[in-house]
């Protein structure tokens, strides 16, 4: 860890996890960092651990691992269902939930999911372990709370009474164009979208609402979605609302 | 080469050991340095699913990782998965299924479809679509390519 520190405080050094989009953004000559300091070696971080209140999952542990994983089945199925919307097979084998939230791509699941969750994010750098609330992580385009010299370690996520997590794509595995991650504890909901804005965003509004039709009101004002390539702002909008609608009564099914 | 790094893998049961430079893909020096052409070069970042190989047990892009990052481990490749038989139940049936035009995508297909057949079980032919989305086949739309991986996975209909 020291000498990955280290390297990491380079100037124009980026970490290598999984890669799977650090190496396409190399392949396209997107990014052209002087030292690549891959840390896939650091096998301490790949591991899932149980907390007081639920999961803390290594950088490294990957996608495959954790659609398949028994613990995050039974304590954050949130993150199981948002593994499987990742990409593909080859790719989930070797993509990291670290190297997703380092990233911060705005169309990522787990962003959402960890917003949605309300989970920590485990930063450590040459002065110790820094635990920064998901709110605060995500901070711009492709931009968070990790300072030069740090990695991100592990993050740590709370169990939900209910939840549910919902991407609709143009094929499957494709990214996003618009996701939901729902979650409902103590009767309280939390609505987290990717695909809509620069960051994950928490639809505040329709969190607070009491029925489907005002959390449907609310999302008019919580969300501002800019156009992408194929789908214009108000469908984008749209379609969150329809999402909004389906985990809302997947949350609201008895069980 | 002041960047190159020995590397040591084992592909397809061979030791190999070579000073690789950092930025070369996985897929390239089994291409170019090794003369194993069976995995493809489609896209070049991470789409196609032409260069899939597996690396320790399970598949991966060719093209979304790094040689070097293949240090002490083991390789296959379609070359090895055909010399070694593992992959004759599928070629069978691809072939009788005319699951195949050009043939440009049909190693990384082969890879990732014996991937599910190794997972065990019956996938309906819904989950066998899910697993091979991320191989791209631009001659056959895929119905052939799912008979055929479905007459393996669950024996002749």
């Amino acid at each position: 860890m020291p000498e990955a520190f280290e390297l990491a405080a380079r100037p124009g050094a980026r970490i290598l996890a999984g890669g799977q989009s650090l190496i396409p953004s190399l392949n396209m000559r997107l990014a052209t960092p002087e030292l690549l300091v891959d840390i896939t070696g650091l096998r301490e971080l790949a591991s899932i651990a149980r907390t007081a209140n639920g999961l803390r999952i290594g950088a490294l542990v990957t996608h495959a691992i954790l659609e398949r994983s028994p613990e995050v089945a039974e304590d954050i199925p949130l993150l199981a269902q948002a593994a499987a919307e990742v990409a593909h097979p080859a790719i989930r084998n070797r993509g990291t939930l670290g190297g997703s939230l380092a990233l911060a791509d705005p169309a990522a699941e787990y962003p959402a999911c960890a917003l949605a969750l309300e989970a920590t994010i485990v930063l450590a750098g040459p002065r110790g372990e820094r635990r920064v609330p998901a709110s605060r992580f995500f901070q711009g385009l492709f931009e968070t709370d990790i300072q030069p010299g740090e990695l991100l370690i592990a993050a740590e996520f709370p169990r939900a009474d209910r939840s549910v997590f919902l991407e609709l794509a143009r094929r499957h595995g494709d990214y996003a164009i618009v996701g939901i991650a729902a979650v409902e504890s103590k009767g309280a909901r939390r609505f987290a979208y990717c695909g809509v804005g620069a960051t994950p965003v928490l639809a505040a509004g329709a969190s607070r609402a009491t029925t489907l039709d005002a959390a449907l009101q609310a999302l008019r004002q919580d969300l501002h979605p800019v156009a992408d390539l194929y789908h214009s702002a108000a469908t984008k909008l749209h379609l969150a609302g329809v999402l909004l609608s389906r985990a809302w009564n997947t949350l609201a099914k008895p069980h | 080469m002041e960047h190159a790094r020995e590397t040591t893998l084992t592909v397809n049961g061979t030791r190999v050991t070579r000073r690789i430079e950092p930025r070369v893909h996985l897929v390239d020096f089994l291409r170019d340095e090794l003369g194993l052409t069976g995995s493809h070069i489609g896209c070049e970042h991470g789409v196609c699913g032409a260069c899939t190989v597996r690396v320790n047990g399970e598949i991966v892009r060719g093209c979304l990782m790094l040689a070097v990052q293949a240090d002490g481990c083991s390789v296959e490749t379609i070359e090895g998965l055909s010399d070694s038989k593992e992959l004759a139940p599928l070629q069978r049936a691809f072939h009788e299924h005319n699951a195949l035009q050009c043939g440009f995508c049909t190693p990384g297909m082969l890879m990732a479809a014996q991937d599910l057949v190794r997972a065990g079980g019956r996938p309906s032919r819904e989950r066998i679509r899910a697993h091979i989305s991320g191989n791209y086949c631009r001659c056959t739309g895929y119905q052939a390519i799912v008979d055929a991986i479905e007459e393996v996975v669950n024996g002749p209909r």
